[in-house]
């Protein structure tokens, strides 16, 4: 093999390797990862907005044909969301505006995002997966307001799981 | 073209199938075509409507898909392949096993092609449940890929005598390029075979009532990015073994060719799950393993774009060109007698450009900001509707030529389509992209919601880009009428040479010994374990997570079609179908966009 080509064989992998690199440093070092597994939570039927700790909130959101549940998630100013999501129906997406959060809803799975949201405003999710004739039309808002226009909420126990949710989470 | 080819007696039943093979889809892609068109004014709510032209926005997207993707690529594949083994290893195929293929195919297709027309498969050309299409539908994509299988096993025989009479010689380098495209094709689509008829079609008929949904996804993928490879390996074919000699020079290395096609083999398959990094059900560790396989599939591309560069430099240096690129300009560009050259070289700037992009889809956690926007149909058009399209419009009409022995008309014209293609296409996707990049998602009929001013969700900012994806479609349509209006005078005029068997097959510069890379075999194993390696775990995964099935859906309404009361499965469909009331009241309640 002439010589010219093995170096770009070489430089190719190189090239490569870089840019895996670069993903693996996107992981561990900026925490940037995708959807796991999940296995230890069943798909859920009731959508609830739970109020982990001050700053800490978590939403079961249910993708139907064509709406999102609960339809507006409201949050306060740098709280942070985790997002469990699922699918009452047939295949749906989730992606929030100028968010890196994007997730497929699968009737019998659930997909598990999080995110934080420093600003104020309303931040639509777009359904990204086509699910029928009104495909077009569904779509979300994350509604994050300034700390003080919250409702007064019950806080339940800090970092307490999805199961307390009925008796000390705040339900939407 | 006069390129002193060695032509072939041809047998004139493999002209008959094989004009067949290549004009039914060509003609199929006036649909096709015009439905892209009519998709990306829909879009950009140029037209605002549910539907155009009788076909609804979903229903036309769906044969957009099937036809310009799966059925025109298969056909071609099929044709260009059965013509260029025969060329190659100077054999006649067996006609009756060829005939039975085309048959299967053509009867699927056209059991697909009535169902979507008919309005009961509106489920896009990746048919994920649980919406749910018409079970002819699902038959017709199976009986549609049995008969591509038929096919290739029809090459084998011919293969095996060939290496027994010729134990010494190296197989022609198209020979193992057309052999990688259908290895990976065979592999590839038992999955989906099993998906589509063991899961899918009971479940449409109502003989089951709930399907695992993440399993029929994953068995998709499994088929769904190799499929790429499907479709590009046929057009690699063509840079490799000739577009050399229509640029006037050689292959500059007849073993680079021969590795990239291996590492084909072994790569394009155990890859599918980063299709898959937003989806719950598969270990984000394994989601990485994924996307570093997918990695390791660029390589060969990487390789290959040195190869033809280098190749190409050749030939124009050959041709007079001197200095460092002195060599680019003396290529013959706008030569109406080799006008397949302008068709391979455009799809291959295209390609840097799709092929770059790819890379940024498999890199796992970059694809959270494109996955499922516009910006991924802008990337694939880039590659299936560049380099592949281009390629195989452009092989088409040189085959008809050939084997008709009706020189091409309107040559001039002719080689003006990839350039046209080139500026419509670049416009569409840039537009298409960057509108993903501000979170347009794809699929979707926006011209009714996103860019409608009067409804609650329009969104301004997206303006702009879907502008550019209106104008881009509109040249990318018209390039298009000038290659039917060429394709079809050729094949409709008259006989002007001896009708034969040939392709204008390249010499290599570097022409060493093949060594490991001579044999499939130590490859197919390769790709074998990978593809356990890299898969087996993602089915455990999706196994353990998956908490129940889901019953069927029909795409025009929120319940499940079981629990829609009174009839027969088809008596039912056609009801909430055809009755106007109950749409209406459906929509009524589901949608806000006042239509």
């Amino acid at each position: 093999m002439d010589k010219h080509e093995k170096r770009v064989i070489f430089a190719s992998i190189g090239l490569m390797a870089f840019f895996f690199l670069a993903v693996i440093l996107a992981v561990s070092g900026l925490g940037i990862t995708v959807p796991d597994c999940i296995t230890d939570r069943e798909p859920f039927t009731e959508p609830e907005v739970i109020q982990l700790d001050e700053t800490h909130y978590e939403v079961h959101s249910i993708a139907r044909m064509w709406t999102f549940d609960p339809p507006v998630i409201e949050i306060p100013a740098g709280a942070t969301l985790d997002i469990f999501l699922t699918s009452a129906d047939v295949v749906h997406g989730f992606q929030i505006e100028s968010r890196a959060v994007n997730m497929m809803a699968v009737p019998g799975q659930v997909t598990k995002m999080s995110a934080k949201f420093d600003k104020v405003g309303k931040y639509s999710i777009v359904c990204h997966e086509y699910c029928g004739v009104n495909h077009h039309s569904m779509e979300g808002v994350i509604h994050v307001r300034p700390v003080e226009d919250m409702p007064a909420r019950e806080v339940s126990k800090a970092g307490s799981p999805a199961s307390n949710a009925t008796e000390g989470g705040a339900k939407l | 073209m006069n390129l002193r080819e060695v032509a072939m007696e041809l047998d004139p039943k493999l002209k008959r199938l094989t004009l067949i093979q290549l004009a039914v889809p060509v003609t199929l892609l006036i649909v096709g075509i015009g439905g892209g068109l009519l998709q990306a004014l829909m879009r950009a709510g140029v037209i605002q409507a549910d539907s155009a032209l009788g076909l609804g926005y979903y229903q036309g997207l769906t044969l957009h898909g099937i036809i310009n993707a799966i059925v025109f690529t298969t056909f071609f594949a099929i044709a260009f392949g059965n013509a260029l083994v025969s060329y190659a290893l100077k054999a006649r195929l067996n006609m009756k096993v060829a005939w039975i293929s085309n048959i299967l195919m053509l009867v699927g297709t056209l059991m697909v092609a009535i169902m979507v027309f008919a309005g009961e498969a509106s489920v896009l050309y990746t048919f994920y449940p649980p919406l749910k299409a018409h079970p002819v539908f699902y038959a017709g994509l199976a009986l549609f890929v049995v008969g591509s299988w038929v096919a290739f096993w029809n090459w084998i025989p011919v293969y095996m005598r060939w290496r027994r009479e010729n134990p010494a010689e190296k197989v022609p380098m198209a020979v193992v390029g057309i052999f990688a495209t259908f290895i990976i094709w065979q592999i590839c689509t038992i999955p989906v075979a099993y998906e589509v008829l063991v899961l899918l079609l009971p479940w449409s008929l109502g003989w089951t009532n709930e399907i695992n949904i993440e399993l029929t996804r994953t068995l998709f993928w499994f088929f769904g990015h190799p499929l790429v490879y499907f479709w590009l390996l046929p057009a690699y074919v063509m840079y490799y073994t000739m577009l050399p000699k229509l640029a006037g020079g050689k292959l500059y290395s007849d073993l680079a060719g021969r590795v990239v096609f291996m590492l084909f083999i072994i790569f394009s398959i155990p890859v599918g799950a980063h299709h898959q990094f937003t989806e719950p059900g598969i270990g984000s560790d394994w989601k990485l393993l994924h996307a570093f396989l997918t990695f390791g599939v660029a390589i060969p591309s990487l390789i290959t774009a040195f190869t033809i560069a280098a190749s190409l430099e050749y030939a124009g240096r050959k041709r007079g060109g001197k200095g460092l690129f002195g060599w680019f300009r003396t290529l013959p560009y706008l030569d109406g007698d080799r006008y397949l050259f302008p068709y391979l070289f455009v799809g291959l700037i295209i390609f840097i450009v799709g092929g770059s992009t790819g890379i940024i889809n498999a890199s796992y956690n970059m694809n959270l900001i494109v996955h499922n926007t516009s910006w991924i149909p802008g990337h694939f058009h880039l590659t299936v509707a560049g380099p592949v399209f281009l390629g195989f419009i452009g092989m088409s009409l040189y085959m008809v030529e050939k084997m008709t022995g009706k020189e091409v008309k309107l040559k001039k014209l002719a080689v003006t389509v990839p350039y046209m293609w080139l500026v419509g296409l670049f416009i569409f996707s840039f537009g298409m992209m960057r509108g993903g990049l501000h979170g347009e998602p794809r699929r979707t009929n926006m011209g009714m919601t996103y860019l409608n001013p009067d409804s609650p969700l329009y969104r301004p900012e997206w303006e702009f880009y879907v502008l550019l994806t209106v104008i881009g479609g509109v040249i990318l349509f018209l390039a298009m009428i000038v290659y039917f209006a060429v394709f079809f005078q050729t094949l409709f005029g008259e006989k002007t040479t001896e009708e034969k068997l040939v392709f204008p097959l390249s010499e290599s510069y570097h022409d060493e010994r093949a060594g490991v890379f001579a044999n499939f075999k130590p490859w197919v194993i390769g790709a074998i374990v990978l593809i356990l390696l890299s898969y087996i775990p993602v089915f455990i995964d999706v196994s353990r997570s998956t908490s129940s099935g889901a019953p069927a859906y029909n795409p025009h309404l929120p319940v499940p079609e079981n629990q829609i009361s009174g009839g027969s499965t088809e008596e039912r469909v056609t009801e909430s179908d055809g009755t106007a009331s109950d749409k209406e009241k459906n929509d009524g309640e589901t949608s806000e966009d006042g239509e």
